[in-house]
């Protein structure tokens, strides 16, 4: 697991230090970006429900926001 | 569903959102035009007549202004069914007292303890103003408020975010304060009190948690077809933070059978968990845009100090049919580490001499799940989806510990958990 959790983390600073050696997307060339399945959350209820779902069944939470109603369900 | 058109509708939904914005509905009334709405139904549904779920939810977003937005939503859920109440399964039949404490449960030889007195109704309702400071800056405020028959929490939130002069790079910071009240059937449990015969008061009232969450993030486009976002959160809660209907089975140090010194019908305690709890989260997740198909990746490292610490691995590749409908492909891998405190029971000798504690909830134990669903969305007309998708969980952990004693060895302390997941979405302009 920690070769794992290694090669994730090389993964995302890999990701992090490459993107801040990139030109930048210009504004007319972010067609595909600017898509509604280009979101990082495309489906913020289905998203929402995931979390709750989760949250109710494991013993992780969070990570992508702060805030959101709290459940007595752990 | 039918679009919905009443003036009635639209001027409860106009009182509401003023009401949460503390403003006059006169002063807002005109601005609510064009709400997007995005409805859904859950079902989940565990095997073997455990939990069962429906929960209801829509959301409203309305631009109030040049790229200021308001977003309501509105949750309903509702189980019922039966959850293991944190004792062993044995070899010999096992009466509990229902958190009530007017009632006995027997459960028989073999099977998982259940307590199938479990059912609940929740309702949820959150809040969010995202009002832009200038081309680049935005300030986000949240709040939200739910409820339920032992359960009432109040929540509020900020987040500010800052673009880049190309708008390529976005940083985001933001905080929330949560104040829970616990009220449980029957009152809270004293940690590690036997379980009474019905019929006997030996539990305290109400109980309550505090919680402050931070968090801290960058979003980058990569390339013409990638963007990409990291966060660090950082959460402390303090308060009660034991699952007031669970205990724990002392079991005879040789047989692995329950005793019976505490109570007639067997001894269990309810069970003791730290009164504060420090997580901390990195979440990664990144959009991909193919020639005609997207890939949407996130991995999330969890870590606190209870001893947990979990990887979660989220995939989904959204395939692209004809009229902007489609397929969506869905997998998702979680493996957790168990609470230093997670104990499957408690033998005799240690209920003499109890550790500091212990907890047998089987979600602070060590497992993995794997989820592997399909969504299939539809475009019914320019703005209007109806979309659907079915899901199935599973969850494993060790059936057979290393500690099992006696008949233990014979029994699955462990049982898998299977759910099944449906949903139904439709969104629609209003």
């Amino acid at each position: 697991m920690t070769k794992l959790l290694r090669a994730v983390f090389l993964v995302i600073l890999f990701s992090v230090v490459s993107a801040c050696e990139i030109q930048p997307v210009k504004s007319w060339e972010r067609g595909y970006l600017a898509k509604p399945s280009m979101q990082l959350t495309p489906d913020e209820v289905e998203n929402g429900l995931d979390e709750h779902i989760y949250f109710s069944k494991e013993a992780s939470t969070g990570g992508q926001a702060v805030g959101g109603g709290g459940c007595g369900c752990n | 569903m039918k679009k919905i058109s009443s003036k009635k509708v639209r001027d409860s939904l106009t009182l509401a959102c003023c009401s949460l914005l503390h403003s006059a509905p006169e002063a807002r009334a005109e601005l609510l035009k064009d709400v997007q709405v995005d409805s859904a139904v859950l079902v989940y549904s565990e095997s073997d007549g455990r939990v069962s779920l429906i929960e209801p939810v829509i959301k409203l977003k309305s631009e109030l202004d040049e790229d200021e937005f308001l977003n309501v939503q509105l949750v309903l859920d509702t189980l019922t069914g039966a959850s293991p109440n944190g004792a062993q399964i044995s070899t010999v039949a096992q009466t509990f007292t229902s958190p009530s404490g007017n009632n006995n449960y027997t459960i028989q030889p073999g099977d998982i303890p259940l307590d199938d007195t479990f059912h609940d109704t929740r309702v949820a309702i959150s809040a969010s103003l995202e009002k832009p400071l200038d081309r680049l800056r935005k300030n986000t405020y949240s709040a939200a408020f739910s409820t339920e028959y032992d359960f009432l929490s109040f929540s509020a939130g900020y987040t500010y975010t800052q673009d880049s002069q190309f708008k390529d790079t976005t940083y985001m910071a933001g905080a929330s304060l949560t104040s829970d009240t616990i009220g449980p059937v029957g009152g809270a449990p004293i940690p590690f009190a036997a379980m009474q015969p019905s019929g006997t008061a030996s539990k305290l009232g109400d109980d309550s948690r505090s919680t402050i969450d931070l968090i801290t993030g960058i979003t980058k486009v990569l390339n013409k077809k990638t963007i990409t976002q990291l966060n660090y959160s950082y959460s402390r809660s303090n308060g009660y933070h034991n699952d007031p209907y669970k205990v724990v089975s002392i079991v005879d140090g040789s047989t692995g059978l329950p005793t019976y010194n505490f109570n007639v019908n067997g001894d269990y305690l309810y069970e003791s968990r730290p009164d504060s709890r420090q997580r901390h989260i990195v979440y990664w997740k990144t959009a991909h845009h193919l020639t005609e198909d997207v890939i949407n990746v996130a991995y999330r490292y969890y870590q606190d100090d209870w001893g947990i610490s979990s990887h979660t691995v989220d995939f989904k590749y959204r395939y692209e049919l004809a009229n902007q409908n489609f397929l969506q492909p869905h997998i998702r891998f979680y493996s957790q580490t168990g609470a230093d405190f997670y104990r499957h029971s408690l033998t005799d000798t240690e209920a003499l001499a109890l550790p500091e504690y212990a907890s047998a909830d089987l979600r602070l134990a060590e497992f993995t799940a794997f989820t592997v669903g399909l969504k299939y969305s539809h475009q019914l007309g320019p703005k209007e989806i109806i979309s659907g998708r079915v899901e199935i969980m599973q969850q494993t952990g060790d059936s057979s510990p290393v500690d099992a004693i006696g008949v233990q060895t014979t029994q699955d302390l462990h049982p898998d958990l299977t759910a099944t997941i449906l949903q139904l979405s439709y969104s629609f302009i209003w």
